[in-house]
């Protein structure tokens, strides 16, 4: 720790070591804007300059390690700004019934945390890569007693090229040993913010969060059969306040819906189990690798286009962005 | 929170003095925060985190504070609609083969037919006061969702309940008892389809409807104010058990036992003794066929995560967890539904640490002869769940001491055709013959 260049942030955390302070963790103060170990700014922020950003979400592995890695590459040539790809756990509560089936997939095909991790050494892309996951599985990595905790698995991470994380199961309160490491290691820490959250509780996680703010667009889980609720504008419109990109995720399947989020004022879409839908779809039907590729990446074509269109109808805002 | 100093709670009038505890370091220390020790806390998705704010506060001014009388409300609906309090009653045919006293703590004798309604009627009176207009909740033997069925019943509150497929079929009368009192079945068709997926399926559920929803969480897991509230809904056990030993016997007694799933009945047989340091605590949890686990398959064949367990975060507690080296969960296995699970109460795990509380274990066939020999020899068919503890005292009563409370958790009506079923794959000693039982079936 101490290369953190908000120092205020890091004494705060030093003292919050032990377990039983974590709720205090982050603390009162304004939020601002995280820098990287080395004093640039994050690439995960850097992916939401210009125009809206469309950032889509895969498990790695589903339906095996070789497809996977094309329709992941697949993304980026459909103009993906930045990628989270999902290592699966068995437990994912916050997911639909489209997720659980991928991560049940890509578990039963041998995906481990050590392989996702060969995973995204083999990719071969060059936008920012996030890594979505539940906490047990970054706790346990590295096995040991001696250092359990996230620790060596941010570690892991960054020498593999991540550039952060979205741990849906991890809220604020519990998040301070997760931030620590990923401030160590100079990677983002992605916060949900929910239609549930209170104003009050608005300030903490973007206190926390780094790179992206992740707006749920509705409750409930993770889906394309439930569209985006206006629940949406209103999030965006408290969370305007505050100098950090917002990503709207849950529900958003197609350009038309992806333009709407935008123009409301997001920075950036995020979509999972639409792209999701078409490798089961593949899976089920036996097609060729190539042409779910060419399916995903038409989608990603589709929905980039339309965050772009709503970029061009959105409001401008007080700051001029 | 109110109790950070190592008292205890109590779910309504005190019925002895809060004598000052011995301060014996962090051992007796009940942490106001939702953390035992490491353990507990709060690992869920945001969208919940305000109601299990809501729920935090609802807990401390209503159940610990008896704000608007709801203690005095809850006492009063366990007492005339539950039945409380249960018997405490001498064991004479045990005490004579184990030549040891042992006494049974009844709540087999509670409304539903197990101690699942004291944390049942405690939550749906609570969600009624909170102005929460919808109950789900999860259930493995389905007596949790049983009593949760009934109290929503009683109480006037439509309810819906999450249950593996495997439930279904291993605990069919309970599926009928839910839906006769008006619930509605959800089959969760996931993994194994136990109580590990009917949970997570009940917290989808709650993620979506969390609003106007309460989740009436059926053992002492999950994010706090859980594993606390549900403990201080149950320590009612142990609050009459204790005073009803010392009343009966004149003394406190060398064990208690209970069976230990999330550990509910467990976590209240034990609150009101967990101060007293002469009093041995044993959670017996289900050994399964064996406590291996198999890393290939992802499945441990017991329910041991006491025992055997690790530490990890499940179902929004660190708690002790069947995992496998990477921390995928594995899918635990039990003969009894209701210990089949592969996380435990933060709490228990806590007590474990400390030494405070024993885990120990027997397999499903201790338990099946459990069953069988409580029913032949006093009269009591009890839940395969409980069967675990007498599976326990029959092996270790001669290292127990002179005087041993069981908290016979629940009756086995629910489980008379299983129990049988596996009674005849297996070679069960004393079990009656069994072409005459199952001809009939
Ligand atoms: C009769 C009985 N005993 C014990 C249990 C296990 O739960 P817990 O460990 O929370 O007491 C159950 C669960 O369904 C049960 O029905």
């Amino acid at each position: 720790m101490g290369r953190h260049p908000s120092q205020s942030h890091d004494s705060e955390r030093d003292a919050s070591q032990s377990h039983d302070s974590e709720r205090d963790a982050s603390g009162e103060e304004p939020s601002e804007t995280r820098l990287l170990a080395d004093g640039s700014g994050s690439d995960l922020r850097a992916a939401f300059d210009g125009e809206p950003a469309f950032v889509p979400y895969l498990a790695v592995g589903d339906p095996d390690y070789e497809s996977s890695l094309a329709y992941v590459e697949a993304l980026e040539r459909g103009g993906a700004d930045a990628i989270e790809l999902g290592l699966p756990f068995s437990e994912p509560i916050a997911e639909g019934s489209t997720i659980q089936e991928a991560v049940v997939r890509s578990l039963d095909a041998g995906m481990t945390p050590e392989r996702f991790f060969e995973f995204v050494a083999d990719l071969d892309v060059d936008v920012p890569l996030v890594c979505m996951t539940y906490y047990n599985l970054l706790y346990q990595y590295g096995g040991d007693e001696a250092e359990s905790g996230p620790r060596p698995f941010v570690e892991r991470a960054a020498a593999v090229g991540l550039s952060g994380f979205v741990v849906p199961d991890l809220p604020a309160e519990e998040a301070g040993p997760l931030r620590e490491a990923c401030d160590e290691f100079g990677l983002d820490l992605v916060s949900i913010v929910a239609p549930t959250t209170e104003d009050e509780r608005l300030e903490k996680l973007v206190d926390i969060s780094s790179g992206y703010l992740y707006v749920q667009a509705r409750l409930g889980v993770t889906g394309a059969d439930v569209a985006p609720s206006d629940q949406t504008a209103e999030s965006l419109e408290r969370l305007g306040e505050y100098d950090i990109p917002k990503a709207v995720g849950f529900g958003i399947s197609d350009g038309e819906q992806a333009a709407e989020i935008v123009s409301a004022g997001a920075d950036g879409i995020i979509v999972g189990s639409a792209l999701v839908e078409i490798v089961a779809e593949g899976y089920e039907h036996d097609r060729p690798t190539d042409d779910v590729a060419a399916n995903l990446e038409a989608l990603a074509s589709e929905l980039k286009a339309g965050a772009r269109r709503g970029g061009e109808q959105a409001v401008p805002r007080p700051d001029g962005s | 929170m109110s109790d950070a100093e190592g008292t205890t709670h109590d779910t309504g009038a005190p019925t002895r003095d809060p004598e000052p505890t011995p301060e014996t370091g962090a051992t007796r220390e009940r942490v106001g925060d939702g953390k035992f020790g490491d353990y507990g806390g709060q690992y869920v998705p945001e969208a919940l985190m305000p109601a299990i704010r809501e729920l935090e506060d609802a807990y401390e001014r209503y159940v610990l504070g008896n704000e608007d009388g709801f203690r005095d409300e809850f006492r009063r609906r366990i007492r005339e609609f539950g039945g409380r309090p249960t018997p405490l009653q001498r064991a004479d045919e045990l005490s004579q083969r184990y030549d040891t006293d042992v006494y049974l703590k009844r709540e087999d004798l509670l409304h539903g037919g197990a101690h699942k309604l004291n944390n049942a009627l405690g939550q749906v009176l609570l969600a009624k006061y909170m102005g929460k207009e919808r109950i789900v909740a999860e259930t493995g033997a389905g007596q949790h969702g049983t009593a949760t069925a009934m109290a929503a019943a009683h109480l006037g509150m439509p309810c819906e309940i999450y249950m593996g497929e495997r439930d279904i079929v291993r605990q069919r009368p309970n599926v009928f008892r839910m839906k006769i009192n008006g619930a509605e079945i959800n089959e969760v068709t996931t993994g194994r389809g136990t109580l590990k997926e009917a949970i997570s399926e009940t917290m989808r559920d709650w993620a979506t409807t969390v609003e106007n929803t309460h989740y009436v969480i059926g053992s002492i897991v999950g994010p706090h104010p859980f594993p606390t509230m549900v403990r201080d809904f149950q320590a009612l056990i142990s609050e009459e058990a204790r005073e009803q030993v010392l009343d009966q016997v004149g003394r406190l007694p060398d064990a208690v036992l209970a069976c230990a799933g999330g550990g509910s009945n467990t976590m209240g047989a034990f609150h009101h003794f967990v101060d007293d340091d002469g009093v041995g605590l044993y959670a017996v949890e289900a050994g399964g066929s064996s406590l291996a686990v198999d890393e290939e398959e992802g499945v441990a064949p017991n329910s041991a995560s006491l025992s055997t367990g690790t530490e990890g975060v499940l179902h929004g507690a660190r708690t002790k967890l069947l995992q496998d080296g990477d921390g995928q969960i594995v899918e635990s296995h039990s003969v009894s539904s209701g210990l089949d699970y592969a996380g435990v109460g933060p709490e228990l795990a806590h007590l474990v640490d400390e030494e405070r509380v024993q885990p120990v274990n027997v397999d499903d066939d201790a338990a099946l002869e459990g069953f069988h020999r409580l029913s032949q020899r006093e009269g009591i068919i009890p839940a395969l769940e409980t069967a675990h503890a007498f599976g326990y005292l029959e092996e270790h009563a001669d290292e127990l001491g002179d005087l041993v409370v069981v908290n016979v958790s629940g009756r086995g009506d629910k489980d008379l055709e299983a129990a049988l079923e596996e009674t005849e794959q297996r070679d069960i000693d004393n079990a009656p013959p069994m072409d005459e039982l199952t001809g009939g079936l």
